[in-house]
């Protein structure tokens, strides 16, 4: 059973806001380090998130006025997958959820290395699909020029979802049988073929990685835009908005999903969760301050750049944004700590104790111990090769 | 002091392989993560120097099916590595990985995370594919000629250690010590963060590694390829060799081959550790090891196992033979398209191999199955736990090797006694730790040079004092 509402918390660098690692002190210096992260995570699972996120991109940093690298702010990134992968054995059940692109990565190693997550943590993985569109990532690979059109990208981000569908599909729960007296270590019956040819990728074989405890795990995409929303909800499981991004209400973006959702000919209404930057502070006032301090050293104001809203708020003013959210049918909310571990201290140490007393989220120590679909109120992965007995319903999202 | 060479372990995990005995009583799930901490923690126990994995793309075939005898199913190498990363404090961590079917910018970047997850215990063992079999699963296809597969292993070599010496050392500033509540001055610092432009016969690749430098700068390069090419390809990059000469004299023939080889690129024997992969049944006595060397030699070779082994000499269907029978008298199918895909091919003369295996069944009375343990067993010592300390001792002293790659029979407790019997007997003899070194990196533990020359720096100082010096020193390999 999902929560009341859903809770994640988005991890990147020293936190969202470029000034961030300004006031990280000595964790500015070690945000390549596996303690780092293991600090970070393991508070966020204690506490009872639903599940973190982890940026990646194959840039080093975002660029500057002159195009080039801007080393004012954090620069230098370690692999998402693989971070997650380090955090997993030292975590009990905080869903994890790197971004991993599918634009250079091959989907065999996107769903093997997410399968084996999946089997690390004990089925707690997720999946942030996403594209690369710049020319900066292009040329680092060198293997097309680059450039290409969202349209195009987006098409050959579907084609790779289900890809690694297919691949996550493939081997039965069952397939592994150690029959020793035939000497079969599995029943090859029991294992699938992708056999998938689109017009961007093509994958013969089965996965090498024997069924993950969720099947398949979660899929999140950011639906920041309209051809992005199109994309979530052809790709994804959990869908990300971003009320207040140029001026679209909360109320609108929900109901674009789900207009969508209509669309593609779904029956099932994905989780969507609200995502918020968010700077949490003592009071408004104090809030605003900081957030003008961080702008101040940044030399620009960082919701004049973010893809969603900027919020220096509070833990009461947060708590009742959430709870409006839940009347409007959003499914929780992912926040972006502006500063890590700052605010990303405060979602657990101070919301979601916050959101219990009000009643919007179970008590942490009852906190669910399921997979990740289950927490998310997800149905079970049934495999796309599974005999439905009578009477069962189709939970495939994708055509 | 001690004088005496040390030994060097590695611990194989016993997964895809037909050593593997999988119908064992105690033998644990292949993909479960409790496997993999229980046998990486038991490694670090015995001080091995790292632990290896190798790596499928791709379900073994035959006869156009999965192979189903063996283990089937395995985790991504590189996601595994990196959750033992988190269970793990000094033991290496070392993957197979492949060049033919990852980009340089990426494999570098996951290299360097594991690096830094790990604080400096990541190995790449390198490894090099053509075949449109694997091919199949990857968007890029089996387009390499077999010719290019080292052209692109190299080259790849070397643009990944352009990427992880682009950033220097001391390119992170971000200054927080400063006293105020928001720290002045940039994070990291634009001119220590070098851009690379590679432009090569296999690769272009432009722009910064998303990755600052990590502790050991590059992992540790390992190499297993036999071939002519192979070696010449370990010998110019490798800081170790997993080799497949076990047998005493052979062993030392391949040693000084290397050496040799290594002279030739003007490197020295110091910078590079041979270890073979071997096999070790342990008892008792002599003859309670031989006992127990024959049981797990015929748990490895089912009937069924028989079959396929035939099978894949003779490139036909055979599942009609009796094991406990003679050999077949049909002769192998030389015309046919192999039946075996996903692994390497017997590639010796095919008539010779089943005359001499025929004459050698007809002389000791063999069976199918007695036939197939006799010719497929290779590279084991057998013996109580002195012998083989004594052995491992001798090898390492007479320079037949500096260690080995130990292959268990059983996942995940198949190393558990070579920890505890042999492991105290050579570190009686004074030739293996009896701890690790705190915060030692793998490097460091391997006894390998702790410095990497760096060749950016030298390029750098070098395009400083003219365009043609700079070029001859990017071109050498580290």
């Amino acid at each position: 059973m999902p929560d009341r509402i859903t809770l994640v918390t988005a991890l990147q660098g020293a936190g969202w806001h470029p000034a961030a690692w300004r006031v990280a002190g000595p964790v500015a210096q070690r945000l390549s380090s596996l303690r780092h992260w293991r600090d970070v995570v393991v508070e966020q699972d204690r506490l009872g998130i639903d599940a973190v996120t982890i940026e990646d991109s194959f840039t080093a940093g975002p660029r500057a006025a002159d195009h080039d690298l801007d080393t004012t702010t954090v620069v230098g990134r370690l692999d998402a997958l693989l971070v997650a992968n380090a955090v997993a054995p030292a975590t009990r059940a905080v869903g994890l959820v790197p971004t991993v692109s599918v634009t250079h990565t091959e989907p065999f190693h996107v769903a093997t290395g997410l399968q084996t997550l999946d089997h690390v943590s004990l089925g707690r993985a997720g999946w942030r699909i996403q594209v690369s569109p710049t020319t900066r990532e292009a040329a680092l690979f060198g293997r097309r020029p680059g450039g290409d059109d969202a349209a195009t990208l987006f098409d050959e981000a579907r084609e790779a979802a289900e890809v690694v569908s297919r691949l996550w599909d493939s081997w039965d729960d069952d397939a592994i049988i150690r029959d020793v007296t035939t000497g079969r270590f599995i029943d090859r019956d029991r294992i699938h073929n992708a056999e998938y040819a689109g017009r961007h990728l093509s994958v013969h074989g089965a996965s090498i990685v024997p069924r993950s405890p969720q099947g398949r795990p979660p899929v999140f995409a950011l639906a920041h835009r309209a051809d992005a929303a199109a994309f979530a909800v052809d790709a994804a499981d959990v869908v990300l908005v971003t009320p207040g991004y140029q001026g679209r209400e909360a109320r609108d973006v929900l109901d674009e999903v789900r207009q969508l959702e209509q669309v593609a000919g779904s029956d099932v209404h994905r989780p969507v969760l609200a995502d918020l930057a968010v700077l949490i502070g003592s009071s408004s006032a104090a809030a605003a301050d900081e957030l003008a301090a961080l702008d101040g050293a940044a030399g620009s104001a960082y919701a004049e750049a973010s893809d969603t809203s900027v919020l220096a708020t509070t833990v009461p003013e947060l708590v009742s944004l959430i709870g409006d959210l839940r009347g409007l049918g959003f499914g929780g909310v992912r926040l972006r700590p502006l500063r890590i571990p700052l605010d990303s201290t405060a979602i657990a140490r101070q919301l979601v104790p916050a959101l219990v007393t009000a009643g919007l989220r179970a008590d942490v120590a009852s906190r669910p111990t399921a997979d990740l679909r289950a927490r998310l109120g997800i149905a079970p992965a049934v495999s796309r090769y599974a005999s439905a007995p009578a009477g069962s319903v189709s939970v495939e999202v994708s055509a | 002091m001690s004088t005496k060479r040390q030994v060097h372990l590695a611990a194989h995990f016993p997964g895809v392989n037909n050593t593997t005995i999988w119908s064992d009583d105690r033998a644990e799930s292949q993909i479960a993560f409790s496997s993999f901490e229980h046998f990486a923690r038991n490694a670090e126990r015995g001080f091995f120097d790292f632990l290896f994995l190798a790596e499928g793309l791709r379900l073994r075939e035959q006869k156009g099916r999965i192979h189903d005898l063996d283990v089937v199913g395995r985790p991504n190498t590189l996601a595994v590595l990196a959750a033992l990363a988190g269970v793990t404090d000094h033991i290496g961590l070392v993957g197979t990985l492949q060049t033919t079917f990852n980009e340089p910018v990426e494999l570098a970047k996951q290299l360097a995370t594991l690096d830094h997850l790990t604080d400096g215990r990541a190995g790449w063992n390198v490894v090099t594919s053509s075949d449109a079999f694997h091919g199949a699963n990857f968007r890029r296809g089996g387009f390499l000629d077999h010719a290019d597969r080292y052209t692109r292993a190299a080259e790849f070599i070397a643009l990944s250690r352009e990427l992880w010496d682009s950033w220097q050392a001391d390119a992170v500033v971000a200054d927080t010590a400063t006293g105020g509540a928001l720290a002045d001055g940039v994070f990291a610092d634009r001119s220590r963060v070098h851009d690379v432009d590679h432009h090569g016969p296999q690769f272009d690749v432009t722009g910064t590694f998303p990755v600052p430098r990590s502790p050991q700068r590059h992992p540790v390069i390992v190499q297993a390829g036999d071939s002519d090419e192979g070696r010449d390809l370990a010998a110019a990059n490798a800081e170790v060799i997993f080799s497949l000469h076990t047998e005493f004299d052979d062993a030392q023939a391949f040693y000084r081959d290397v050496t040799d080889r290594l002279e030739r690129v003007g490197r020295s024997k110091d910078e590079l550790q041979i270890l073979p992969g071997a096999t070790f049944v342990i008892g008792s006595s002599a003859e309670h090891a031989e006992e127990r060397s024959n049981a797990i030699r015929r748990a490895q070779v089912s009937p069924a196992t028989a079959i396929a082994f035939l099978e894949q000499v003779w490139n036909r269907d055979l599942s009609s033979y009796d094991v406990d029978g003679p050999l077949p008298t049909i002769e192998p199918d030389h015309e046919g398209a192999a039946i075996t895909r996903g692994r390497a091919r017997h590639t010796r003369d095919v008539p010779a191999l089943v005359q001499s295996w025929r004459d050698l069944a007809e002389a000791e009375h063999l069976s199918i199955r007695d036939l197939v343990i006799r010719v497929s067993t290779r590279g084991g010592f057998v013996g109580t736990a002195s012998h083989i300390a004594a052995e491992i001792d001798r090898y390492v002293q007479e320079r037949a090797t500096d260690g080995f790659v130990v292959v268990p029979h059983t996942n995940p407790y198949g190393l558990d006694e070579f920890v505890d019997t042999v492991v105290p007997l050579l570190q009686e003899r004074g030739v293996y730790r009896q701890s690790y070194d705190e915060g030692a990196t793998l490097r460091q533990t391997l006894a390998l040079p702790g410095t990497i020359r760096d060749r950016a720096a030298a390029a750098r100082t070098a395009a400083a004092a003219g365009p043609a010096r700079a070029a001859a020193s990017a071109g050498v390999l580290a």
